[in-house]
């Protein structure tokens, strides 16, 4: 048995002699690529950013486990997990992000809009205030929040089916409301509690350590592979239901388990980063000018949120110095100004 | 619009003129009532409950007790300050609301308020700014600025609810991320604002009240000049015209009101959302959509809601207090959810 005999390779796809072919598109390769590359520099930047500044040189030689004596404890231990955490947070926010544009069919529909980051960092603050409870469970608090307000705006914008900018809206009233339960619970926690709570509502990579990358990784495991396995189903769900459903996939139980796995992404990137806003909306939209190609763009998306999350953060730290300033402010301005953008071209193009 | 409103909505299917004359000025003599029955709560509950009559003693015949201390110093520029800045923001809203043809739209949902507040927050703490006066007109400016710029990302004639949202949405977002983060870098200004940039009545000085009434009192005369005409322009511009409103003075004399009402009403107690979203609804049950009767129906109203949640904000979690601004922002979203449900897609 050998699967690679009769491989041939063609300008998009890999066809083997047993009949199975894999299409890729070269333009969206090479965009995850660079892409990708783009991520391991920044987080290399990054890493080497702070009061004890080490040279990108010396960052990789720590990593590879030779570096300057002393180096080894500030990299490995203190600014790789929480350069980690942002790239797996921003991989799964922008994963998450493509999965609810596509399947609302609407840029806006992302995530953060449509309240999910306030309900995971609610969760997490009821976990942390009124439970009492450690890290994991906090973590899990706000994975518990997000899918409950996922499923409740959900239902409260069904009426005889959904329509985007119904979500939309629900969702603005569902931040207001998760937005004021938040800050009750902030204003009401004691001192220590509340300085742990503020990272929970603005979104902040600052003293994330493996407990948190290991959050991380486990829900990207587990759903990243479930997402990719219904990408085409995601493609086709874009066309309407019924083309959807003539074409052989099944509308309602592929957009259940896409919606499943979207919230748990979210929920779980909130867990492991709190709730960084406009990655999942600014992502999908960039990574597809960038390959330029329609459908869903998954992982091109995802490794956008990376170097997004990225990238802010190295951002936040060249600006405050002393890294005190979360990412979440950086993103929360810049996301702003984007989407005011992206609200004119809409508009000249009069799609809204 | 349909026969089917509840409102009566127009002179055709409106009760006989007197009638309905006397059911608004029974709305607004309703309103006044509870009015002084808030107020009344408001002086009298919190951290210390004082009996009514304690109350009555310390407003008109004070002899120096501890009673009397505390509702002269503490509660009664809290209630005031509470009186105007909501009737400020339910007239603005009620403006907002008319001027855009769009029952989604309120002061705090449209980032007029984050305008006002980011304005403020820059003056504290890039400039040191101490004085209020100052304040005061950096967060008109603000308010100004946030304005014109949702008006103008959502499209100002053909602007429709959702983009205006939307617009409003992208502008909360910059603007209250780049509030958060200069309050996280300089601490110290964040001591003094952190209770401020939530919206609170609490330990509010009753000399800001007194700085910031002749604008407050200008704006409310202003939304009342242009009542009228707002009422023609909603019928649509064209209609308006003919039936000899401005259309162009029209619309920024309104857009002044509503800056001059929702800066200072920020200015003294920091960013308060949906009041201006809630009360326009409740009174239109009453008032119609007439902007002559509406406008005055919340400026009674609206401070009714506002001390209602300042009053329920303090006993909630005794002996700590919520601020205002967070009661009304979790009545007001629910209230929101429930408007975008009731209407049809083609109506957003």
């Amino acid at each position: 048995m050998t699967p690679l005999k009769n491989v041939t390779l063609a300008r998009d796809h890999v066809r083997t002699g047993s009949g199975r072919s894999l299409r890729f598109d070269r333009r969206t390769l090479l965009v995850c690529t660079a892409l990708a590359l783009l991520a391991a520099v920044v987080t290399v930047l990054s890493i080497g950013t702070g009061r004890y500044a080490l040279g990108p040189w010396d960052v990789l030689r720590t990593l590879a486990g030779n570096g300057p004596p002393g180096a080894d404890f500030i990299v490995l231990d203190l600014r790789l997990p929480r350069a980690l955490d942002g790239l797996l947070a921003g991989f799964a926010m922008g994963t998450a992000g493509a999965v609810f544009q596509s399947l609302s069919r609407n840029p806006l529909g992302s995530p953060d809009i449509i309240g999910f980051g306030n309900g995971a960092s609610a969760g997490a603050l009821v976990a942390l205030i009124i439970l009492d409870a450690g890290a994991p469970q906090t973590a899990l608090g706000a994975v518990c929040g997000g899918r409950a307000t996922a499923a409740a705006v959900y239902l409260l914008a069904w009426k005889r089916g959904v329509h985007g900018y119904r979500l939309v809206l629900v969702g603005i009233g569902a931040s207001a409301v998760l937005g004021a339960a938040t800050s009750f619970l902030y204003v009401r926690a004691e001192i220590g509690k509340a300085a742990q709570a503020a990272t929970w509502m603005v979104g902040s990579l600052n003293g994330r350590g493996w407990s948190d990358v290991s959050i991380a990784v486990l829900g990207l495991v587990v759903l990243v592979p479930v997402v990719l396995l219904h990408a085409r189903r995601l493609a086709l769900l874009e066309m309407g239901d019924d083309t959807a459903a003539a074409l052989g996939i099944a509308p309602g139980r592929s957009r259940l388990v896409l919606l499943a796995a979207g919230t748990g992404l979210t929920a779980m990137a909130v867990a492991a980063a709190g709730p960084i806003p406009f990655v999942a909306l600014a992502a999908p939209q960039l990574a597809r000018r960038l390959t330029r190609s329609a459908g869903p763009n998954l992982l091109p998306a995802a490794w956008m949120g990376a170097v997004l999350i990225a990238g802010a953060d190295w951002a936040t730290q060249r600006i405050s110095g002393s890294a005190i300033l979360p990412v979440g402010v950086v993103t929360g301005v810049t996301g702003g100004v984007y989407l005011a953008w992206l609200l004119l071209r809409e508009r000249r193009s009069g799609r809204l | 619009m349909t026969a089917t409103t509840d409102a009566p909505a127009t002179d055709r299917d409106a009760p006989p003129a007197r009638s309905r004359t006397s059911l608004r000025a029974g709305g607004l003599l309703v309103g006044l009532l509870l009015l002084i029955a808030v107020a009344a709560a408001s002086l009298a509950v919190g951290s210390k409950q004082i009996p009514l009559h304690d109350v009555w003693t310390g407003l008109f015949d004070p002899s120096g007790t501890e009673n009397d201390a505390i509702i002269r110093s503490l509660r009664l520029p809290r209630t005031l300050i509470g009186i105007a800045a909501g009737a400020a923001l339910g007239v603005a809203g009620a403006v907002m609301q008319t001027l855009t043809r769009n029952p989604l739209a309120d002061p705090g949902l449209l980032g007029v308020n984050a305008g006002a507040s980011a304005a403020v927050v820059t003056a504290i703490s890039l400039f040191g700014v101490r004085s209020f006066g100052i304040y005061l007109w950096c967060a008109l400016a603000g308010a100004a600025l946030a304005a014109v710029l949702v008006n103008m990302l959502g499209g100002s004639r053909a602007a429709t609810p959702v983009r205006l949202a939307l617009a409003g949405t992208a502008v909360n977002a910059a603007l209250f991320g780049y509030v958060n983060g200069l309050q996280m870098i300089d601490m110290g200004a964040l001591d003094t604002m952190r209770h401020w940039s939530v919206g609170t009545l609490a330990g509010r000085d009753a000399g800001l009240l007194v700085k910031a009434l002749p604008v407050l009192a200008a704006g409310a005369l202003l939304a009342m000049l242009v009542a009228r005409p707002l009422g023609a322009l909603s019928l649509g511009d064209d209609s308006a015209k003919a039936l000899g409103a401005h259309v162009g003075r029209t619309r920024v004399l309104a857009i002044a009101a509503i800056t001059l009402l929702c800066g200072a009403a920020t200015a003294v107690c920091g960013p308060i959302g949906f009041i201006g979203l809630m009360i326009p609804h409740a009174v239109r049950a009453f008032t119609g959509p007439d902007p002559r009767w509406m406008f005055p129906a919340c400026a009674v109203y609206a401070p009714v809601l506002m001390l209602a949640s300042d009053v329920v904000g303090r006993v909630v979690v005794p002996p700590s207090e919520i601020e205002v601004g967070i009661v009304t922002a979790f009545f007001g979203g629910l209230l929101f959810i429930h408007l975008v449900r009731q209407r049809k897609v083609a109506q957003l």
